[in-house]
């Protein structure tokens, strides 16, 4: 029994979606890998809001640092200090904010726009969804890295490039499961009735298609947002990033290129990476379980 | 991941269903497969051009400036520049002029070289091949070696530690490895002594050529940007394999073989795994897009002059002719791979070739 399956086709009906919801809360609830996962979300995510409250802005002054540059770890500074003196711990906290906030808008970006082209291309057949298709397919072949890359160079260091960036080039795999996805709940006899009924085509996409399409949006989106964040501390690695602005990515990048290497730092290279998997591990296993509940064939592949 | 061995499956898939046809026929049938596959590369290849021309040629608000930052440019030379580039003609034909210049290898100037784009190509191919090329055999051989074990005993030790770092590795980002692999591996750590060295392709002073002490050298320099690039890639050929060996481990040729009499070794060894083996064999071409994806940070944290370095070096000025050309040689390298693996598909496996 999974969501998809016992939800009833009655169009706009609330209370069997609202009982598969329950059921799929209940499937998520009963796994110990995606509880897991969100609970390391949820408490990131409090931990970057209230970051404001303990942080305060001269914590991250590179002018007026309490310590020596690169210092080790010591009982003032726990994680030591950076190519500036400050203290690696504030840093790493406030780097939650940025880092969290361009993965999800980057992946919200990505799931607007991979939605709308799968479910016109699955929705309108022909000529017009071969062509959308064909750009889909061209966009997956394509290396993502050297295409992002020219993208943010093009438009400029910035939080608002490399989101734009980590969106053209990971709307591709979302459009092609929704295209898939629309053309399954397409072929099922209650879109038939409908059509008989008389709906026009924004009632079948809007009202029947993209409901019983959300939950593989859903697992999209989660599978996309780890993917997003290795992109975005990449782009910010490579100097693409926000030059003012204190982000896990360019953590590493201040790290690597103000001699944290020579001088063997790892107290500043190691957490901002330790942080990333982490949150890009939460991700993914949310998303695997999500995946499970929604498509049980899958569970029996690891 | 499921881009890369999707279309196989399915391609093999309506391979079985198809009925057998006839032997004269497979001189056409091929000619038409070829043609096929060639007019699609032909337009993935004028579609990279399309986007390139929108991205570096029609994005930049002027791309003139753009150009020459970095460098003291006269009211003169921008001028020339803007005639030069063709900046003042329509759309088309600039396009048309962009198209017929890359096309004969004119991919701009690098003004931060002072040297032609396909130059500065030219002299850093070769470490990027070097570098890919050895993290592709290491990979594949490790990954293929994990993926037969992990795939021959499903749900055993071996198969859940490498699955499970397989997934963990993953989530890692290149770079990152990359630093950690430097300073553990360059520096030293506690006892360790620094074993290699901290980047480059070799060291500054010595005598070039293929004299054996330079070779060593260079091997020296590589190993460590290798190890990085290969703990990205081997977790794909390890994945692939380990699931054509579940797929094969279920037929019932296995049957007769171990009723013959041969020991479970010989089973996995002589009859599954050439089975087995064709997804693997042809991801090594599908695998060169996030080989280039990872080559571009590993060599920017290694420094090793390749293409992936230059790239990086690109975007420090910003230099955005010498981007434009390094991203259509790696996009373009991937069309051609992706042209490749459906050939060698085709080869090797001859179901694919009755359809």
């Amino acid at each position: 029994m999974t969501a998809t399956t016992s939800k009833a086709p009655v169009a706009g009906g609330a209370p069997p979606r609202l009982a598969a919801l329950r059921q799929f809360a209940r499937d998520f609830a009963g796994r110990r890998a995606a509880m897991a996962g969100l609970a390391i979300l949820v408490a990131l995510i409090i931990l970057a809001l209230a970051a404001p409250l303990f942080i305060h802005a001269s914590d991250l002054d590179v002018v007026n640092a309490p310590g020596q540059p690169l210092s080790p770890p010591s009982a003032r500074f726990w994680l030591g200090t950076d190519y500036a003196g400050r203290s690696i711990v504030p840093l790493l906290i406030w780097g939650t904010r940025p880092s969290l906030a361009i993965a999800l808008i980057a992946t919200a970006l990505t799931m607007i726009v991979g939605s709308i082209i799968g479910l016109l291309a699955g929705h309108y057949g022909g000529i017009s969804s071969r062509v959308l298709m064909a750009i889909t397919d061209w966009f997956i072949a394509l290396p993502t890295l050297p295409l992002a890359i020219a993208l943010a160079a093009v438009l400029g260091q910035g939080d608002a490039s490399i989101t734009i960036a980590i969106a053209v080039t990971s709307w591709p795999g979302t459009a092609r499961l929704i295209r898939a996805q629309t053309l399954a709940v397409e072929a099922r006899p209650f879109i038939e009735r409908a059509k008989a009924l008389g709906a026009r085509d924004s009632q079948l996409v809007g009202r029947h298609v993209l409901p019983n399409v959300m939950p593989f949006v859903l697992v999209s989106a989660t599978l996309t947002v780890s993917g997003a964040i290795i992109s975005e501390v990449t782009l910010e690695f490579l100097g693409l990033g926000n030059p003012t602005e204190v982000s896990w990515g360019a953590m590493i990048n201040q790290a690597f290129f103000q001699g944290a290497v020579t001088r063997g730092a790892w107290w500043y290279i190691l957490p901002p990476g330790i942080a990333i998997v982490i949150v890009a591990l939460a991700f993914t296993m949310m998303g695997r379980a999500v995946e499970n509940i929604l498509n049980p064939r899958m569970a029996r592949r690891p | 991941m499921s881009s890369a061995s999707a279309p196989l499956s399915a391609q093999s898939l309506s391979a079985l269903e198809a009925p057998p046809s006839g032997g004269a026929s497979g001189a056409r049938d091929f000619a038409h497969y070829l043609g096929t596959k060639l007019a699609a590369a032909l337009i993935s290849f004028v579609m990279l051009l399309v986007v390139g021309f929108i991205i570096f040629s029609l994005m930049p608000s002027n791309p003139v400036e753009a150009l020459t930052r970095g460098r003291p440019t006269s009211a003169k030379q921008l001028a020339f520049l803007t005639k030069e580039l063709g900046l003042n003609q329509p759309i088309w034909e600039r396009f048309w002029h962009y198209v017929a210049n890359t096309l004969q290898g004119h991919l701009g100037y690098s003004f931060q070289f002072e040297q032609p784009v396909s130059t500065l190509i030219a002299q850093r191919l070769w470490p990027t091949i070097l570098l890919m090329g050895s993290a592709t055999i290491v990979s594949v051989l490790l990954g293929m070696q994990l993926g037969i074990h992990s795939g021959w005993r499903p749900g055993s030790l071996l198969d859940r530690i490498s699955t499970g770092s397989a997934i963990t590795l993953w989530s890692v980002p290149t770079f990152w490895l990359g630093i950690i692999l430097l300073v553990f591996g360059s520096e030293g750590f506690g006892p360790i002594p620094p074993l290699f060295p901290a980047g480059g392709m070799s060291t500054p002073g010595t005598v070039g050529g293929f004299a054996p002490a330079h070779i060593l050298d260079v091997a020296r320099h590589l190993v460590l940007p290798c190890l990085t690039l290969v703990l990205v890639v081997f977790a794909q050929y390890q994945m692939v394999m380990r699931s054509s060996m579940i797929d094969e481990a279920g037929n019932p040729y296995l049957l007769t073989a171990r009723a013959k009499g041969l020991r479970d070794a010989e089973v996995r060894r002589r009859h599954v795994v050439p089975n087995a083996m064709l997804p693997s064999v042809t991801l090594i071409f599908l695998q060169v897009g996030t080989l280039i994806s990872g080559t571009i940070t590993v060599e920017t944290v290694f420094s090793w002059p390749g293409l992936g370095y230059l790239t990086y070096q690109a975007l420090e000025i910003p230099d955005l002719q010498l981007l434009e050309g390094t991203f259509i040689i790696f996009s373009g390298s991937v069309i051609v791979c992706n042209l490749l693996a459906d050939l060698l598909y085709r080869a090797l496996d001859p179901r694919v070739r009755r359809t």
